[in-house]
């Protein structure tokens, strides 16, 4: 009859993949980072990470440079909002979809091209 | 005429067409749709009524109170946790016996968070002093809004129209919209007992002694427990009230009928399901099922919970050998309130009691589970069976 | 009772593309009509489904569709993602918006009727992924229950501020091209 534990007794949930599965096929517009403006990659040192804060589904990275995971970005914008060097921008999905050029990258990174 | 709408649809042009004066509410989830709607109705100019925007649902019945104290016709709405934090001024709304209409669109309390449909946040509300309807549709929706209205300020108590949060607030169905002509001779405009008057100033409801007073006026004015009793005489003759506007209802309309309980197949029955919602409709095709099969099962739809029909309940379910109540919410640490209201109604009477628990925080209620669990049941459950229809422990 | 299933994503208008068709119905006297979206997770590009239940009498089961009759996907992109087909009842329609043709997939035993409604949309002078006018000619000339005209109807009151008569063109225009294969 399950686990009784306590830590099951109440809802916990820890960052990473959720209920809503690949939620990077929600997307109808993707963040881009440009590294010449992004803080700790024009520095090499670990500083700012604004964007991996700020995102509430914590698919950015603490790493220089950031990455961003874009099989579970659902395009918030929040990162493109909050960066103080403006380095984030939103982009078209289907413009990034052209130019990734094909169906690979589609299915790997799950973005929804405008057909 | 009929319309294709979903349920908030339905209470917003319920509220519309009972000419309420004074809106304060503050959205939550599933009823913002509603409130969203009557603050599109007042903003065109359609409806003719005060939107008082607020910062919290407190104030939205705090709002409320005073508009219905100066004699304004006041409706708000709210959900769950929304609903929770109302509740020192539910308590007042009803004490200070203003006929305000709230719509409770039915959704589970955190924690854990949860948005979906149960009874927990209606029913923990349930010993306020207001009355409470449950709608199993559209139709008793739209209905129902204009029916609270009129049994509010027939009897001077408040009135929570209650509805399954998503499997009405969002679910689409026709419905027949209340003709305005027709509107204006089942609900007169609201003629107050008595109306705040900036000519003739007074303080309503301050410290009340525990005994009667001499008033300014040299009579003897009730103590705080008078005033309480005449609101639970008054509750209890609401059954009656009830009644009467559902029949002057129906003269008008040429739909309505029973505005305490909703029988279905219950004639010769050995069992009776009980419940709230839009559950006892799915129930009426489990019982269809299960009658095909031989069994003589019934449902019976409790319309008005609040003051609770237990006459008219003890004399549905005389005769019958099982009634078992089917529950969204439940009282922590005993069992569902319906269930302990059903067994106190029918104490020394024949039927035993069973109660079940079902659809807690938005649980899909399978109807298949529902004719698989109450087969079972009627043939004898295994004790081990804990009463909670669809737990996945 | 015909049970419908609607699959898209939030913000492609599923559901408005339901209620048009349950307003027909009504109006082509189903009495019993009821349309109930996915509960509480309509976010803008999510996959979404919409059940939609169409009876000769009042319905009093609102739970949702388990085994529908037909199910009506607005992108066919979602087929990687949801299974659309799950409880379709053998012999069953799939209604599919794609650019491809009907030889490019196989439903097993469901019939399926294709059109590019996204592309047929715009022919028809609206902008670039509304579909949900379309889809519904689509479901009209595969499923012959309500009559096209009464449709065509509630399409233009529905939007009668936002493009009605491309709307109405839309689902003409795919009403001709829709292709059904067989079983």
């Amino acid at each position: 009859m399950g686990t009784r534990g306590y830590r099951y007794k109440t809802s916990h949930s820890l960052s990473g993949p959720g209920d809503g599965g690949k939620t990077g096929s929600w997307r109808i517009q993707r963040p881009v980072i440009d590294l010449e403006r992004c803080t700790p990659a024009r520095r090499g040192t670990e500083v700012c990470f604004i964007c991996w804060l700020y995102c509430p589904d914590s698919v950015i990275s603490r790493t220089i440079p950031p990455v961003i995971d874009y099989e579970y970005c659902k395009g918030c914008g929040i990162c493109a909002e909050e960066c103080p060097t403006k380095a984030i921008t939103m982009i078209d999905e289907a413009d990034a979809y052209q130019d990734d050029e094909g169906l690979q990258a589609c299915s790997t990174e799950g973005p929804r091209p405008c057909t | 005429m009929h319309i294709i709408e979903d349920g908030n649809a339905a209470a917003a042009l319920g509220v519309k067409l009972a000419g309420a004066q004074v809106i304060a509410a503050y959205p939550i989830t599933p009823q913002t749709p509603l409130t969203e709607k009557l603050s599109e109705f007042i903003e065109s100019g359609e409806m003719k009524a005060q939107y008082v925007p607020v910062e919290s649902e407190h104030s939205a019945l705090a709002a409320c109170i005073a508009a219905s104290s100066t004699g304004a016709r006041a409706f708000t709405a709210t959900s769950a946790n929304g609903l929770l934090y109302m509740h020192e001024q539910i308590h007042w709304a009803a004490g200070a016996r203003l006929p305000i209409v709230m719509c409770v669109v039915n959704r589970a309390v955190g924690a854990p968070w949860n948005i979906w449909n149960d009874h927990q946040d209606s029913i923990s509300q349930r010993d306020t002093g207001w009355i409470q309807m449950y709608a199993c549709d559209h139709q008793q929706i739209i209905d129902g809004v204009l029916k609270a209205f009129a049994l509010a300020e027939a009897v001077s108590i408040p009135v929570m129209l209650c509805y399954d949060g998503y499997l009405l607030s969002h679910t689409y169905m026709p419905f027949e919209v209340p003709e305005e002509e027709k509107i204006a001779r089942f609900l007169k405009p609201f003629a107050p007992a008595y109306a705040l008057d900036p000519d003739d100033p007074a303080n309503l409801n301050t410290v009340t002694l525990p005994d009667v007073r001499v008033d300014v006026n040299g009579e003897t004015a009730h103590g705080y427990m008078e005033i309480r009793y005449l609101l639970q005489e008054d509750h209890r003759a609401a059954l009656t009230v009830a009644q009467e506007i559902e029949d002057r209802f129906t003269e008008v309309f040429g739909r309505g009928d029973d505005a305490l309980l909703e029988p279905y197949r219950c004639e010769d029955a050995e069992y009776v399901v009980v419940g709230l919602g839009s559950l006892t409709y799915q129930l009426h095709d489990v019982v269809d099922t299960l009658r095909a099969e031989g069994f003589k099962i019934g449902v019976l739809g409790v319309r008005l919970y609040r003051p609770f029909p237990s006459e008219a309940l003890a004399e549905a379910l005389t005769g019958v050998q099982e009634v078992i109540v089917i529950e969204k919410a439940l009282s922590y640490g005993y069992e569902g309130a319906l269930c302990s209201d059903l067994k106190a109604a029918l104490c020394g009477r024949q039927p035993t009691v069973t109660g079940m628990i079902a659809g807690i925080g938005g649980r899909e209620i399978r109807t298949a589970d529902l004719t698989d669990t109450l087969r079972a049941h009627v043939r004898g459950a295994p004790d081990e069976d804990p009463g909670w229809i669809g737990i996945r422990l | 009772m015909i049970e419908i299933r609607w699959h898209g994503r939030g913000g492609q208008g599923a559901i408005t593309a339901a209620k048009i068709f349950a307003t027909a119905a009504f109006k082509a006297g189903y009495t019993g009509v009821t349309m109930a979206p996915t509960f509480g997770t309509e976010r803008r590009g999510a996959p979404v489904f919409t059940s939609l239940k169409i009876a000769r009498e009042k319905i009093y089961d609102i739970s949702p569709i388990e085994t529908p009759d037909i199910v009506v996907v607005l992108d066919h992109l979602i087929l990687a993602e949801v299974d659309v087909t799950a409880g379709l009842r053998s012999g069953g329609l799939v209604v599919l918006n794609t650019p491809k043709p009907l030889v490019a997939y196989d439903f097993g035993p469901a019939r399926l009727a294709v059109a590019d409604i996204t592309g047929l949309s715009v022919e028809a002078g609206l902008p670039q992924g509304r579909v949900n006018s379309g889809i519904i000619g689509s479901l009209c000339r595969a499923f012959d229950t309500v009559p096209f005209e009464l449709v065509l109807a509630e399409i233009e009151d529905e939007f009668k501020t936002k493009k009605p008569q491309a709307n109405v063109q839309a689902a003409r225009l795919a009403y001709e091209k829709t292709v059904v294969g067989d079983a």
